[in-house]
């Protein structure tokens, strides 16, 4: 490995995969960089990563979004939502994996076989029913609609996901608890729960990243601007009528993206591991 | 149970009475795990689509009752919708340019990321990265400004001294710019890809090394045959994804110039949430859903022929 000529081939191949990588990321640190400049250097240096100084004043700026709502309303929002779809999935994946993964009931073949069709059915087939619904249940302009999917097992993906995780759970365990004389509750919360943690925060990262990205449901069941997600918030600032500046779009955008940054950053082991298992996007 | 074992008669008596009581308390407890799941699959998916079956042969606005009309709106979508055709035709193209191109790049990268140099890790994270965030509002708002007229991209090309168009507001161009953004987000293809190239033996690389194969050869009848299952999946997983495209076409070229990124969800939701067409729409929606169920057949039954199954020869 430490001839010369692997040395200079490993020169190359970093090399490549940095410049690359740069490309890449481009587009990324373009924006942080915008997001720093003052307004006419946007678009006078478009190119450039560097800010001639560095302001603040666009993030100030664009705090303060538009009309009489700010980005404080709009990140608590999105906050809410989010966090409640997280507990959501976390409650009905888990719950609905163990009896999949561990239980013996009738008609588990074909239910299971239900469970993974629905991981491929077109999100647009029940989309217009499910708003009508909604509509009626009188859920429109409530945050309702974004969140009670979440409980009832809305994302078949990650049941999926932790059924193959619990199957690979030595039974052992669980006969073990039983003989003790645990319920199929107790295994379930003393056993199997416990053991799930990595499985557990993968559906939670995508769940949060899913949630806090979602634009289409926000659009559709959100109309009240004091109900808008960042997402909604960002688009609405974007808008010709109310865009003032380019400068504090930018800067918001750049925030609307940390809270994804942050979870990425600390839990980017679990979540390579979690595509890599079941393929989710 | 330990004092029943000396007896196994008895014990198999046991057994025999306590499993049909077992039996029904087991599916009891196997109901109230599963209940939540159960009520959102009955509630939220099989009831809706039943609705949205019937709706299809209905028009209905929402604001009087659905109004039969038999099978006018399947008639209407194939013989008489302009826009049907040009939005399906825009999302084929689109699919059919963007998933190839997204496959091959996160292959490309997958490989370069399992040749065991240092920091793979890290730059498999820097590359994952579009990836989580390339479906946002921001990513939109950076898109449009980097391929606008005064954006970064005319910029760059300027030193060239090449003067470059409001991309995506170029009828030949703009539905590029959006190919260019779904390809950009290869990360998790790639790392689907990574987690097979891991799975291929060693040995075989060595032994076709010791036959004198180079490295085009082990790619071609080693690597590739070895994958194909992998790359089943993402093609079909791409592939409905790319399908379902909305959000991006909607936020940066608003299906437009003249339709050239009429994204078949996009028209979709125009019919139903801005022109309250919901029979329509959900005529629409089975279409779609029909049209993804083929390819999905097609690519099934053709897998026969390219993935590779340990059991039998390869074939690739």
């Amino acid at each position: 490995m430490e001839t010369k000529k692997s040395k200079t081939s490993s020169i190359l191949y970093h090399s490549f995969i940095i410049g690359f990588g740069f490309l890449m990321l481009y587009p990324i640190l373009w924006m942080a960089a915008s997001s720093l400049k003052p307004e006419h250097e946007i678009f006078l240096n478009a190119a450039s990563l560097l800010p001639s100084d560095f302001r603040w004043e666009n993030y100030a700026q664009g705090w303060q979004g538009f009309g009489r709502y700010g980005f404080d309303l709009f990140f608590k929002n999105s906050m809410i939502v989010t966090t409640l779809s997280v507990v959501g999935a976390l409650f009905s994946s888990s719950l609905v994996a163990f009896a999949f993964a561990r239980l013996k009931f009738k008609f588990q073949g074909i239910l299971f076989a239900c469970l993974l069709a629905t991981v491929m059915l077109p999100m647009q087939v029940t989309l217009i029913p499910q708003y009508i619904l909604f509509h009626n249940l009188g859920w429109v302009n409530t945050f309702l609609p974004l969140v009670v999917p979440a409980f009832i097992g809305g994302s078949p993906f990650f049941i999926f996901l932790m059924v193959q995780f619990i199957r690979g759970i030595p039974r052992e365990l669980d006969e073990a608890a039983i003989i003790d004389g645990c319920s199929w509750y107790g295994v379930f919360w003393y056993v199997i729960l416990p053991l799930c943690k990595p499985a557990l925060v993968t559906v939670m990262i995508f769940q949060f990243m899913w949630t806090w990205d979602d634009f289409l449901s926000p659009l559709i069941y959100l109309q009240n601007t004091n109900l808008y997600t960042v997402a909604l918030g960002l688009r609405a600032f974007s808008d010709p009528d109310n865009l003032t500046a380019w400068g504090p779009l930018i800067a918001m955008s750049t925030l609307s993206l940390i809270p994804q940054f942050i979870l990425f950053l600390f839990c980017q082991k679990y979540l390579v591991k979690g595509i890599a298992t079941t393929g989710i996007k | 149970m330990k004092s029943e074992l000396g007896n196994p008669q008895s014990l198999q008596n046991t057994f025999n009475k306590n499993a049909k009581k077992r039996d029904l308390k087991q599916n009891l407890v196997a109901l109230s795990f599963l209940s939540p799941w159960l009520i959102g699959f009955i509630g939220f998916v099989i009831g809706p689509m039943i609705y949205s079956f019937y709706l299809s042969f209905t028009n209905y606005n929402m604001l009087t009752a659905p109004q039969w009309v038999g099978l006018d709106n399947y008639i209407r979508i194939f013989t008489n919708d302009q826009l049907f055709i040009q939005s399906m035709k825009v999302t084929l193209i689109f699919v059919l340019i963007s998933v190839p191109l997204k496959l091959i790049f996160a292959l490309f990268v997958a490989m370069l990321m399992n040749m065991g140099h240092r920091g793979s890790g890290i730059y498999t994270l820097i590359y994952y990265v579009p990836s989580i965030i390339g479906g946002s509002v921001a990513i939109a708002v950076i898109w449009r400004q980097i391929f606008g007229r005064d954006g970064a991209l005319n910029h760059v090309l300027a030193w060239f001294g090449i003067e470059g168009y409001n991309w995506f507001s170029h009828p030949d161009y703009a539905l590029w710019v959006l190919i260019i953004l779904v390809v950009w987000q290869f990360g998790s293809p790639m790392v689907i890809f990574l987690a097979g190239l891991r799975q291929i033996p060693g040995e075989l690389y060595e032994a076709a090394s010791v036959d004198g194969a180079g490295r085009v050869r082990k790619f071609f009848n080693i690597t590739l045959p070895l994958l194909t299952p992998v790359i089943f999946f993402n093609l079909i997983f791409q592939m409905i994804n790319g399908f379902m495209t909305f959000t991006q076409a909607f936020l940066i070229t608003e299906g437009g110039p003249v339709n050239r990124t009429l994204f078949y969800a996009l028209y979709l939701y125009r019919e139903a949430f801005t022109n309250f067409r919901m029979g329509y729409a959900s005529a629409l929606a089975w279409v779609l859903l029909v049209v993804i169920a083929i390819v999905t057949f097609i690519i099934f039954k053709s897998s026969k022929k390219w993935v590779y199954y340990e059991s039998e020869g390869g074939k690739s």
